[in-house]
């Protein structure tokens, strides 16, 4: 369906990959870790390994969290898009697919929350 | 002259010379270019004359009674700041809930103010176009008895400063900021729909009656004053977007299926802006009449589904939406709670964790959900205060794109796992927190696409004190950020324990009722 | 059939006004909130010029309620001597 306006209008989108300088725009979300609002909202350079970017940006908004430093990683899971997504850590964002806007799921099954209550 | 002819006419009379003989068919210019916005959006209007007057309110009449209206309201506020009335509201946290109002709602207002203005110039029938300018005056008239009402607590506590500022910047008010900038570059038609029927109508019941009787309730006179003065406007309002409604489906029934879908847009867009009146309600108010639960059981379930059922004969079904609120109503206002009070640091009030007393009233008000999802996290926040450990979310949160509140909402069922919703338009991705927000965005993906979302607006670099330099060694992005919101670090923000707002309460309190 | 409301400030001008709508609305119920109150009726209520101005012992306009008034539902009517509030139009 197409706007109802009075003149054609195209609309012009905001937050293109070309607005970030340089870097894109990645969402993530730990599951069940309500402690954390809401997925949370990165900018990051696309070259950055993805176990940099765990180990780096992704420690410092989680790790205030008891739990994160008990998870194992053998053992979690990654959605992106919802769908299952295994990242090899040694290759960057950018190699790994990571587009920009694209939203990443953590999942750790041993780890609800904590007292299992999903905080 | 006899000046009891004038006398004599009735109501209807009365109204009819205003509304219809003032009226005429143009003659140097067609019609359709005096009105040149009523065909666009698909409405078809056959005979303007068959619109009914919900009100019948003549201009006299209607100086006559606002200007009462003001006198009483003026004379109210100025006794409650002669009288530091201030102090005598039930506990000095409700006073964070007047920070929220005043930074959100006089702007509304004013855009509300905006939009009836216009369409009290492009409605083309008389009646409509009395009824929007009249309602236009009104809504003025709104904001500017908010902002009096509440200047008076800028003078002693903190985060009142520059609340018009802050709308157009700080992250969470681009919610309302956004939800009526959506509405005023509607066509005519939707906005009065959005506005006149599924804001004010289904929705503004439960701003100004269970939270503004809640003000009452607290001690606020102020609060309550104009909140009740402004919704003895409302009412005129609601019956003139109850009309609308019903006029247009009778004119044609080519006009329903776009106004089904004007109706299902609406109300969930006004329902997620209400998330932060239940966060209000059962959060900010010291003493509550009613949980947001029991207050939308009263006036959208019942007196809302009555109004749909009502609105059947017509062909009108009750919103989609309906059963996903239906759940959410369990949770909304804990969430919102959860992330305010977490990102206390960002915002321009205070926050704080519910009191042992409080929480046992959120049980009971909320048997299906408080004890099982959130008092074991405000109870995990206590310990963390215990220890020293006061945990603030340092982050930016991931914004759905049409209602650009946070994602905080969980999936209908089941309240521990976020509800992620996700499209690609045109190469891009973008992010919703429910089917219904997709489905906005999907039916005008060009207005949703050109969002202003403050989480991305900071990193594209907008959003920076004037004269900060990015690059400069040592710049703090976080700082940079409150610094061009206006909002001063360790007094605006922070937990309200420890502030400087209740320790002058505290002191100024003591003063009042000692010698 | 479901319920009409109105609602009015809780204070001396309303007061003859909630007066006559108990009395003239069989089925009305009163609901005393804080600094409020609500009447609901099922289907339809009528508020009476007469009714209140026999409570008052003046003339009275039925506007004047329009100070006082915080929100109603259902639609209206509106004459000099009636002020009606029904679920069908
Ligand atoms: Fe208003
Ligand atoms: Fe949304």
């Amino acid at each position: 369906m197409t706007i109802a306006s009075i003149r054609p209008y195209g609309g012009t989108p905001k937050d293109t990959e070309d607005k970030f300088h340089g870097n894109r725009i990645l969402y993530v979300g730990w599951d069940r870790h309500l402690m954390f609002y809401a997925p949370i909202c990165f900018c990051i350079p696309p070259s950055m390994a993805f176990a940099d970017f765990v180990a780096g940006p992704l420690a410092q908004a989680f790790g205030d969290h008891p739990q994160w430093a008990q998870i194992d990683w053998t053992k979690a899971n990654w959605l992106r898009s919802n769908q299952p997504f295994s990242p090899d850590g040694a290759k960057s964002l950018h190699d790994n697919g990571l587009g920009h806007k694209e939203v990443l799921r953590l999942q750790t099954p041993d780890l609800q929350g904590i007292g299992g209550c999903a905080i | 002259m006899d000046m009891n002819a004038k006398k004599k006419l009735g109501l209807k009379e009365k109204y009819a010379l205003m509304t219809r003989n003032l009226g005429w068919e143009t003659t140097y210019e067609p019609m359709d270019k005096v009105f040149p916005q009523m065909d666009y959006e698909g409405i078809r209007i056959h005979d303007w004359d068959k619109w009914e007057d919900p009100f019948r309110l003549t201009m006299d009449a209607y100086w006559k009674y606002q200007a009462e209206k003001e006198k009483k309201l003026y004379a109210i506020i100025d006794a409650y700041a002669q009288n530091n009335g201030h102090l005598n509201v039930t506990d000095a946290r409700y006073i964070n809930a007047l920070k929220i109002f005043l930074s959100a709602v006089p702007s509304l207002e004013y855009n509300a103010h905006r939009g009836f203005a216009r369409l009290g110039r492009e409605m083309r029938g008389v009646g409509p176009q009395v009824a929007c300018q009249m309602q236009a005056i009104d809504e003025i008239r709104h904001a500017q008895t908010q902002i009096h009402s509440l200047s008076n607590y800028n003078k002693f506590y903190n985060g009142f400063h520059d609340w018009k500022h802050m709308n157009d910047r700080v992250w969470y008010l681009s919610v309302p900021k956004s939800f009526f900038e959506d509405a005023c570059t509607c066509g005519p038609f939707e906005f009065i729909i959005a506005i006149g029927f599924s804001f004010e109508y289904v929705l503004t019941n439960l701003v100004f009656m269970p939270f503004i009787s809640g003000a009452a309730y607290n001690g606020d006179l102020g609060a309550m004053t104009f909140g009740f003065s402004a919704q003895s406007d409302e009412a005129r309002h609601m019956t003139l977007g109850l009309e609308v409604i019903k006029f247009m489906l009778e004119q044609d029934p080519a006009n329903l299926p776009i106004i089904q879908r004007w109706i299902d847009k609406w109300t969930w867009r006004g329902v997620r802006l209400l998330t932060i009146v239940a966060m209000l309600m059962d959060y900010m108010l010291p003493k509550r009449v009613m949980s947001w639960k029991e207050a939308w059981e009263v006036y959208f379930e019942e007196n809302g589904m009555a109004l749909f059922n009502d609105l059947a004969r017509y062909g009108i079904k009750v919103p989609d939406c309906a059963a996903l609120i239906k759940k959410e109503k369990d949770h909304i206002s804990h969430q919102a709670w959860n992330a305010f009070y977490t990102a206390g640091m960002i915002t321009n009030f205070h926050t704080w964790l519910p009191s042992e007393d409080e929480m046992n009233w959120l049980s009971s008000k909320y048997p299906d959900s408080f004890d099982k999802y959130y008092r074991p996290r405000f109870e995990y926040y206590r310990q963390r205060e215990k220890e020293g450990k006061r945990f603030y979310n340092k982050t930016l949160p991931m914004l759905c794109q049409v209602c650009q509140i946070p994602m905080l909402f969980t999936e209908g069922d089941d309240p521990t796992l976020i509800s992620y919703r996700q499209i690609e338009h045109k190469g891009d991705k973008y992010h919703f927190c429910s089917d219904h927000c997709q489905h906005i965005f999907e039916h005008e993906p060009e207005k949703y696409v050109e969002a202003w979302l403050p989480a991305h607006q900071i990193y594209q670099g907008n959003c920076f004190a004037e004269g900060a330099d990015p690059t400069a060694p040592g710049f703090d992005p976080l700082k940079s950020v409150l610094d061009y919101w206006h909002l001063d670090f360790g007094r605006d923000n922070l937990d309200f324990e420890g502030s400087e707002d209740q320790k002058n309460f505290a002191a100024w309190r003591q003063q009042a009722t000692t010698n | 059939m479901s319920n009409v409301f109105i609602a009015l400030q809780a204070n001396e001008d309303s007061r003859p006004i909630v007066d006559a709508i108990l009395a003239d609305n069989p089925g009305a119920v009163l609901n005393e909130q804080p600094a409020m109150v609500k009447i609901d009726v099922p289907g339809r209520m009528t508020i009476r010029r007469s009714s209140v101005e026999a409570r008052i012992g003046r003339e009275f306009d039925l506007q004047e309620m329009q100070v006082n008034l915080i929100s109603l539902s259902g639609h209206v009517d509106e004459t000099d001597e009636e002020f009606t509030l029904s679920c069908e139009r």
